[in-house]
């Protein structure tokens, strides 16, 4: 062929690329003209094994050269509202009193506590540990609270709590218990005033078996109050007082926690409260098992009024005199180690009330069970470990021990921490350096279960009223046993007169 | 997690409460750069921690030229000295679920039995006993657990792997990372195992899904629904999923970057209570 004829079929050729498309007004010419220069801007690796990426790509780029007429409508984004929240955080307050404050209050230096942790595996990071630092200087400083302390954090599955501890100061719960009692009675006076304008019901004779009162807050479970939040910078809620009914529920039950306060739990046994009881009830299970501390650095309380061995003291004190142990004994030995907070028993509470009497007069409470015990049965009141006894009588659960402890480092020996860690609640971490000890839970708030959690059966049916006489039915007679049962006492009776008139002839 | 990437992706999962000291995360650094070069991996990741009643165990992952394939598992104690871990088979799987109960001891050698008498034979005269014990090692028990614990719930970002037209699965290098509102749906994120395929897409599902990174199957697709707990950590930062399933596996993925990765510390056990607790 010749030249000319050459190019007239590529003249031809290129005309037919140039023809646009009937559907999307592309052409062939221009869509390989875009995607030999993007290939030659981007090059990108191995661009024969992607080539009809990029041709994709090239074509969707089209489309989005359309301008949209909306405008966009910025709305806060959870990070930016987070983080407003997080810089008040780093704000100082402009006092000249601010000084005299910081004596006052007791701020744990998380720094350092964060410091050991890390060293011992456990830790939620450096800016997230330095975030609650923060967040628990706003704490005590918004409440006022002499004496502060970071429990830990429990997760959850839409979002975790991190939980403070601190020490209960007088007149503040009293508020809160009023205004319960107060929304209770109004419950009971409508209820009343309901069953009054109607007859009146029968009322069932079921008596619910008695409820286990609460422990007064500053005593046994309720002796810290614990503040949550959800991430630092969010304002702290204070969960209420834990109840010995919760406890006791709670140990039936498991379940994770969801991460909303007004969460309801649905489980069976019914658990009496929502997710803020729940976590209440576990932070306080979890207190009970795992805080601990090196033996010797509390001593027991002075003020021992009671001498009897059946109401355990539950005051210590720290010992000034502690000198700290070696570590590597810590890591050693379990005995090292002792509990300090006291032991929830089985009825649900730290110190056993005695149920079966009716009328509780709190004075004379004790006085009046020695006089009874002798007369009726009473159940054994319930005694747990006393306080301040070591982790070796701890009890195991299927062939796990109860706690694992070791060095933080083998190659830095000298400078290592005592780590102990528990195996009932996976999570709960403790940590000893010479003087310095600390407790901290980061985890999902449930126990060890061994093998399987076998949910409790619901109780047997109630039995049936018992079959008498009284409540048999019988069937009414029909009119022809009417009658004849008639027609038989008629007859009976003018036989009777008959015999009456005969026995009357016979005696005139 | 990428062993190139440890030493601040431990900060983004530290959320979970577990992080690894100062001094196994500088030992990990040399350790794994040593391994790597030994065993000629493609890349070494560090898989995770599983907590015994003694001691704990450190189990690290190299990867070969299919990501998905050419895995093979090495544990430690000290970070250190790197011992390989069997391969396992499904024999092996049966014997460890049948035998090993209860936590890890933090001993390979220590050993498991399951004593089980069969009776044979009609009636009780011709009947023979015949005891069958199961033994398994606790270096098996730990290669099974790693093993299951890859394939139910390790988890990747879509578009961070795509299957090459050989059929082998590699990184994505153009990977972006997922956009802020993609993170918020757990079916943007996908099981790193070969698919199962529970559930028949429609054609309408299957029109969006591009078979060069779609080939593994959802999150969102797991039964029981909420097995997996999304959250956003460090200020809103970093997506985390835990899974319900094996407590202590943790995922990151920073939005609109391409960091992403899981580790898992934690005992070594299924939560076989799931149903009850959600």
């Amino acid at each position: 062929m010749d030249s000319a004829d050459r190019l007239q079929t590529a003249a031809s050729f290129k005309a037919y690329l140039l023809k646009d498309s009937t559907k999307t007004n592309l052409n062939l010419y221009d869509h390989l003209t875009r995607v030999l220069m993007k290939v030659m801007d981007e090059r990108p690796h191995n661009a024969v094994d992607v080539f009809e990426d990029i041709s994709r790509d090239v074509k969707r780029g089209l489309f989005e050269e359309k301008q949209s007429t909306l405008r966009d409508l910025t709305e806060a984004t959870a990070a930016e509202q987070l983080a407003e929240q997080q810089r008040l955080l780093f704000s100082r307050l402009e006092d000249a009193d601010q000084e005299e404050e910081l004596v006052e209050m007791f701020l744990p230096n998380v720094s350092e506590i964060a410091f050991y942790l890390e060293q011992a595996g456990v830790g939620l990071g450096r800016e997230e540990m330095q975030r609650i630092f923060l967040a628990l200087k706003q704490l005590v400083e918004s409440q006022g609270l002499q004496h502060c302390r970071l429990w830990g954090k429990i997760l959850g599955t839409e979002s975790s709590y991190i939980v403070a501890e601190a020490e209960h100061r007088e007149g503040d719960e009293e508020e809160e218990d009023q205004s319960i009692e107060a929304a209770a009675e109004e419950e009971e006076e409508k209820a009343e005033a309901e069953e009054n304008e109607n007859d009146p019901l029968p009322q069932s004779t079921y008596k619910p078996p008695p409820v286990v009162p609460k422990e007064a807050t500053g005593t046994g479970a309720n002796k810290f109050i614990y503040y949550v939040c959800k991430e630092p910078g969010l304002p702290w809620v204070r969960l209420p007082t834990v109840s010995p009914a919760q406890i006791n529920a709670a140990r039936q039950i498991r379940k994770f926690f969801t991460g909303r306060l007004d969460a309801p739990v649905i489980t069976y046994p019914p658990f009496p409260g929502n997710e803020a009881n729940y976590l209440r009830a576990q932070i306080a299970r979890i207190s009970a098992g795992t805080q601990v501390s090196p033996q010797g650095y509390y001593q027991a309380g002075e003020d021992e009024s009671n001498e009897e061995d059946e109401v355990p003291h539950d005051t210590y004190e720290v010992n000034p005199d502690f000198e700290g142990l070696p570590v590597s004994e810590m890591a050693d030995s379990l005995s090292t180690w002792v509990h300090h907070i006291q032991h929830i028993l089985q009825q649900g509470r730290c110190t056993w009330v005695n149920l079966a009497m009716k009328q509780g007069d709190e004075f004379n409470e004790e006085t009046e069970a020695e006089d009874r015990e002798e007369e009726t049965d009473e159940p054994e009141p319930e005694v747990g470990p006393p306080l301040l006894t070591p982790l070796s009588q701890d009890a195991e659960i299927t062939n796990t021990p109860p706690w694992s402890s070791k060095m933080s480092s083998t190659l830095t020996a000298q400078h290592a921490v005592a780590v102990l860690r528990s195996n009932l609640w996976p999570g709960a971490y403790a940590y000893a350096c010479g003087k310095k000890f600390e407790n901290i839970y980061i985890g999902w708030g449930l126990k060890y279960a061994g093998v399987g959690y076998n949910p409790p059966v619901p109780p047997l049916p109630q039995r049936e009223y018992a079959s008498g006489p009284e409540i048999t039915e019988a069937l009414d007679p029909t009119l022809e046993e009417e009658q004849a049962l008639k027609e038989a006492l008629e007859e009976q009776q003018a036989a009777e007169e008959e015999m009456e008139d005969s026995e009357d002839e016979e005696d005139d | 997690m990428d062993s190139d990437s440890l030493y601040y992706s431990l900060d983004l999962v530290a959320g979970s409460g577990h992080t690894l000291n100062l001094e196994k995360k500088t030992a990990l650094q040399t350790s794994l750069v040593i391994l790597k070069k030994n065993y000629k991996f493609n890349r070494v990741l560090f898989w995770g921690k599983i907590l015994g009643l003694k001691d704990d165990y450190f189990v690290a992952q190299g990867r070969g030229e299919d990501e998905m394939k050419d895995r093979k598992y090495l544990y430690s104690f000290n970070c250190m000295d790197w011992y390989l871990l069997p391969s396992v088979t499904d024999s092996m799987t049966e014997e460890v679920s049948i035998a090993a109960k209860g936590r890890f001891i933090g001993d390979p050698s220590y050993v498991y039995e399951h004593v089980e008498t069969h009776r044979e034979g009609d009636g009780d005269e011709d009947g023979k006993e015949e005891e069958v014990v199961i033994k398994v090692n606790e270096e098996r028990r730990l290669a099974v657990t790693v093993h299951q614990i890859d394939k139910e719930v390790s988890v990747v970002p879509r578009g961070a792997f795509i299957r090459t037209p050989h059929g082998l699965v590699q990184m994505n290098r153009s990977f972006g990372g997922l956009s802020h509102s993609e993170t918020l749906k757990l079916n943007n994120f996908l099981h790193f195992t070969e698919p199962k395929n529970l559930k028949k897409k429609s054609i309408l599902e299957m029109a969006d899904l591009n078979p060069v990174i779609d080939f593994m199957d959802v999150l969102s697709d797991d039964i029981p629904k909420g097995s997996w707990s999304l959250q956003f950590e460090c200020a809103s930062k970093v997506c985390v999923i835990r899974s319900l399933l094996w407590l202590g596996l943790t995922f990151y993925h920073v939005p609109m970057t391409p960091q992403h990765g899981y580790i898992y510390i934690g005992d070594g056990t299924k939560n076989l209570d799931l149903p009850f607790m959600l």
